[in-house]
C-alpha cells in the first residue's frame, strides 16, 4: 500500500523504526528539540519517561472525571430528595422523607459510576478514539509497534516537514529503518 | 532494565527471593504465547471443557424455564425461610467477583507488579460472576418482567422506589459495579486486541479484532490519556468495591432478625469476599495455565503470593466468626446467643462445620511452604474454600429465618430439584462464560507484562528539561 505508484500519492508521515527503548526514548528527546510539533512516539507499553521526552504536559483526563462524578453526586442528591421527599413523600421506618443519611450509598454509588464512564468515554474523546482510519496503519512495518518494536512518527502536516530534510533528521537518530508512508490522492 | 540493576539483585538474593518471570522471556515471546491461544485450532481439552460446561448450561435453561412456567413455588423457600439457596448464591457469586476487582484495582495502587500476570483472568471472572449472581435476584422477585420497577422510571402509579430501602441500594451498588468492571476490564483489553488485529492472518479476524481495538496505535500521545483512566478507574474501583460488599451486607445488617442484625457484617463480609474470590481465581488459572502453557508466564511465585493473601483473609474471616460467637454471649441478648448456638448445634450443625472446617482449617494449611507451593494442594483447599464459602452464606441465611421470634412458625429449609438446578446451571453459565474468554480473548494483559519485563524500561537518565527519571531501586518482583 506504501508504493501505489499508478495513482498519484502524497507523503503523510515519516516512521522510524527503533529497537530497543532507549534508542527511541533519547531518539524522542532530539525530536522534541528539533521543534517539531505533530509527531508521536509509538511503544507496545507505557515506557516511563517518555511523557518529559515528548514534552508533553500532564494528562487532563481528571478533571473531566471530577466533573462527571460531582454531576453523578448531584443527579442523585437531587433525584432522591425530589422522588421520595417532594413528589411522592414517603415515610419508612419512622424518618423525614428527605433524610440524607439514607441515601449516601446511593450518592456514593452515581458518583463513582458517573466518574467511571467520564474516565472511560473523556479518555476516548482525549485520544480521539475510535479512529481506524490513520496513515500509520499504511505501514506494514507498523504491525510490530503492538508486539516489540518502537516507532517515532512525523506527519507532513507539521509546519517543519519536509520530505527530504526531516529524512535527514530521522536518518541521524539511528533508528533501525525510516520509511515514508504515502497516502493516495 | 536500570542502572541500579544490580543492588536490586543484590537484594533479591540477599532475602531469598526469586525472580517472578523467567529470565529469557522476551516482549515477543509474550505476545506469541498469549496470543496464539486464540489463533490457532482450539485443543481437545477446550472442547471437553467447554461441552460440559455448556451441559450445565443446558441444566440452567431447564430449570429457569419450569421455574417461570410453574413460579417461584418450585424452590424450597417458604415461610420462615424466604431467603434461601437463591441469596445463598447471590452473595456467593457476588463475592468471588470481588477478588477480580481487588486484584486489578487494589494490588495495581499498590504497586504490586505481580499482579500483571493474573489481572485478565480475575476480571473476566468478576464479570462473568456479576453476572450469575444477578440471575437470582432476578429470578427472586417472582415477576423478572417487571424488574425495571426497582430503577427510578416514570410510570403510571406516579410511584418511585424507596431509596431508603437496602434491597434498592443493592441495585445501585450491583449495577454500578458490573458497570464498572466491564469498563475496566474493556480499557485493559484494548492494547492486546490490537496486538492480536496486528498479528492476524485472516480478513475477519483483522476485522474483528479491529473493531474492538478502536484504532489503538500504541502512540505515547495516547499512552498518557490512558495510563491516567486506568489509575483513576482503579482508584475508583478500590472503594467501589468495599461499599458492594458492605451493602450486600447492609440487607442483613439492618434488619432485625437475630444473627443478621450485626455492625461486624460489612468488613466480615468484605473479607470473605476476597478470600473467595482468590480461591476462584486460583482454579481457574491453575486449570487454564496447565492446558494453555503459561507456566512461564503465571509462575509458581504468582500462586504462592496468592497462597497467602488466602491464609491472610481466611484467618480473618475466622476472626470474625470468633468476634460473632463473643458479642453474642458478652451482649446477653438471649435471642442473639440462641442464634449462635443454634448456628453451632441446632438442625443445620452439619453446614456450620463444614464452613468452619473449609474456611478456618483448610487454609491453614498454606502455613508450609512446601503446601502452598504444591500445585494439588492448592487446587484442592481453593476448591474446598469455595465450598465452605457458600455454605457461610447458606449458614447465615438459613440458619437465622429458620427460627422465628415464634416456635410455631419454626422450620426447616429443604432444596428441591429446581434449586439444584439453578445453582448448578449458574455455574455453568459462569464456565462457559470463561471457556469463551479462554478461547478468544487474550488472556494474559500481555502490555502490562512486557512493561516489567527485564530491559523493558529506558535505564535512568538526566534530562535537562525534565525531572529525573529512575526505577525504583528495590522492585523486587522485577525480574
Amino acid at each position: 500500500m506504501t508504493s501505489a505508484r499508478a495513482v498519484s500519492t502524497r507523503p503523510v508521515l515519516l516512521l522510524a523504526q527503533f529497537e530497543t527503548p532507549d534508542e527511541v526514548i533519547g531518539a524522542a528527546e532530539r525530536v522534541r528539540d528539533a521543534g517539531y510539533q505533530k509527531w508521536d512516539v509509538h511503544t507496545p507499553y507505557p515506557v516511563h519517561g517518555m511523557d518529559t521526552a515528548m514534552g508533553l504536559s500532564d494528562s487532563r483526563l481528571g478533571w473531566i472525571v471530577l466533573g462527571s462524578g460531582l454531576t453523578g453526586l448531584l443527579l442523585a442528591v437531587s433525584m432522591m430528595q425530589w422522588m421520595n421527599g417532594y413528589d411522592y413523600p414517603l415515610v419508612i421506618g419512622g424518618k423525614p422523607p428527605e433524610a440524607y443519611a439514607s441515601m449516601v450509598p446511593i450518592m456514593f454509588e452515581l458518583t463513582v459510576l458517573l466518574a467511571a464512564l467520564g474516565a472511560t468515554f473523556g479518555m476516548f474523546v482525549l485520544n480521539r478514539i475510535p479512529r481506524h482510519h490513520h496513515p500509520v496503519f499504511y505501514s506494514e512495518r507498523f504491525e510490530a509497534c503492538s508486539n516489540d518494536k518502537f516507532f517515532i512518527s512525523i506527519e507532513a502536516e507539521d509546519e517543519k516537514f519536509d520530505p527530504n530534510a526531516t529524512r535527514a533528521f530521522l536518518d541521524g537518530l539511528e533508528p533501525s529503518h525510516v520509511e515514508l508512508v504515502e497516502e493516495t490522492v | 532494565m536500570s542502572a541500579d540493576r544490580p543492588i536490586a539483585d543484590a537484594v533479591i538474593a540477599e532475602i531469598g527471593e526469586t525472580p517472578l518471570l523467567p529470565a529469557h522471556l522476551t516482549p515477543a515471546l509474550v505476545s506469541e504465547q498469549v496470543t496464539s491461544v486464540t489463533e490457532r485450532p482450539a485443543r481437545l481439552g477446550w472442547w471437553l471443557y467447554f461441552g460440559v460446561s455448556l451441559m450445565f448450561l443446558g441444566v440452567l435453561a431447564v430449570s429457569v424455564s419450569y421455574l417461570f412456567w410453574e413460579g417461584v413455588g418450585v424452590w424450597g423457600n417458604n415461610s420462615p425461610v424466604g431467603w434461601a439457596w437463591d441469596i445463598t448464591n447471590f452473595v456467593w457469586w457476588i463475592g468471588i467477583g470481588h477478588a477480580g476487582t481487588l486484584i486489578s484495582a487494589i494490588l495495581f495502587l499498590f504497586r504490586q507488579r505481580w499482579r500483571t500476570s493474573i489481572n485478565r483472568f480475575a476480571e473476566a471472572m468478576t464479570i462473568f460472576a456479576v453476572i450469575c449472581a444477578l440471575l437470582f435476584p432476578l429470578i427472586h422477585v417472582g415477576r423478572p418482567w417487571h424488574i425495571y420497577y426497582t430503577l427510578p422510571l416514570p410510570n403510571q402509579m406516579g410511584m418511585w422506589p424507596n431509596f431508603k430501602s437496602p434491597l434498592l441500594w443493592d441495585v445501585f451498588a450491583v449495577g454500578t459495579y458490573f458497570t464498572v468492571s466491564l469498563l475496566f476490564w474493556y480499557v485493559g483489553l484494548i492494547p492486546d486486541l490490537a496486538t492480536a488485529r496486528d498479528r492476524a492472518k485472516s480478513a475477519t479476524r483483522k476485522r474483528v479484532y479491529g473493531f474492538a481495538a478502536l484504532g489503538w496505535r500504541s502512540s505515547n500521545r495516547h499512552w498518557r490519556n490512558y495510563e491516567r483512566a486506568y489509575l483513576i478507574l482503579a482508584a475508583l474501583s478500590t472503594p467501589l468495591v468495599l461499599s458492594v460488599h458492605s451493602v450486600v451486607s447492609f440487607d442483613f445488617a439492618t434488619s432485625v432478625i437475630p444473627g443478621w442484625h450485626s455492625t461486624i457484617f460489612p468488613p466480615y463480609f468484605v473479607a470473605g469476599a476476597v478470600f473467595s474470590g482468590f480461591a476462584m481465581v486460583m482454579t481457574l488459572i491453575i486449570i487454564a495455565r496447565q492446558v494453555y502453557g503459561l507456566k512461564e508466564i503465571v509462575t509458581i511465585k504468582h500462586l504462592e503470593l496468592m497462597s497467602k493473601i488466602m491464609l491472610v483473609t481466611g484467618s480473618l474471616v475466622g476472626f470474625a466468626y470468633a468476634t460473632e460467637l463473643f458479642v453474642a454471649s458478652y451482649s446477653g441478648n438471649e435471642y442473639e446467643r440462641y442464634a449462635f448456638t443454634n448456628r453451632a448445634t441446632g438442625p443445620y450443625w452439619w453446614a456450620y462445620w463444614i464452613m468452619l472446617t473449609c474456611n478456618v482449617l483448610v487454609p491453614q494449611l498454606f502455613w508450609l511452604e512446601r503446601l502452598r507451593t504444591s500445585l494439588p494442594v492448592m487446587f484442592v483447599v481453593s476448591i474446598l474454600i469455595n465450598v465452605g464459602m457458600w455454605f457461610e452464606r447458606f449458614v447465615i441465611i438459613v440458619t437465622s429465618l429458620h427460627r422465628d421470634y415464634l416456635p410455631s412458625s419454626w422450620g426447616y429449609f429443604q432444596p428441591t430439584i429446581v434449586d439444584v438446578g439453578c445453582f448448578v446451571g449458574s455455574l455453568g453459565l459462569f464456565f462457559t462464560l470463561f471457556a469463551l474468554f479462554l478461547r478468544w480473548v487474550p488472556q494474559v494483559a500481555m502490555f502490562e507484562v512486557k512493561a516489567i519485563l527485564p530491559g523493558a524500561q529506558p535505564r535512568q537518565r538526566q534530562d535537562p528539561h525534565g525531572e529525573h527519571h529512575a526505577q525504583p531501586a528495590l522492585a523486587v518482583e522485577e525480574a
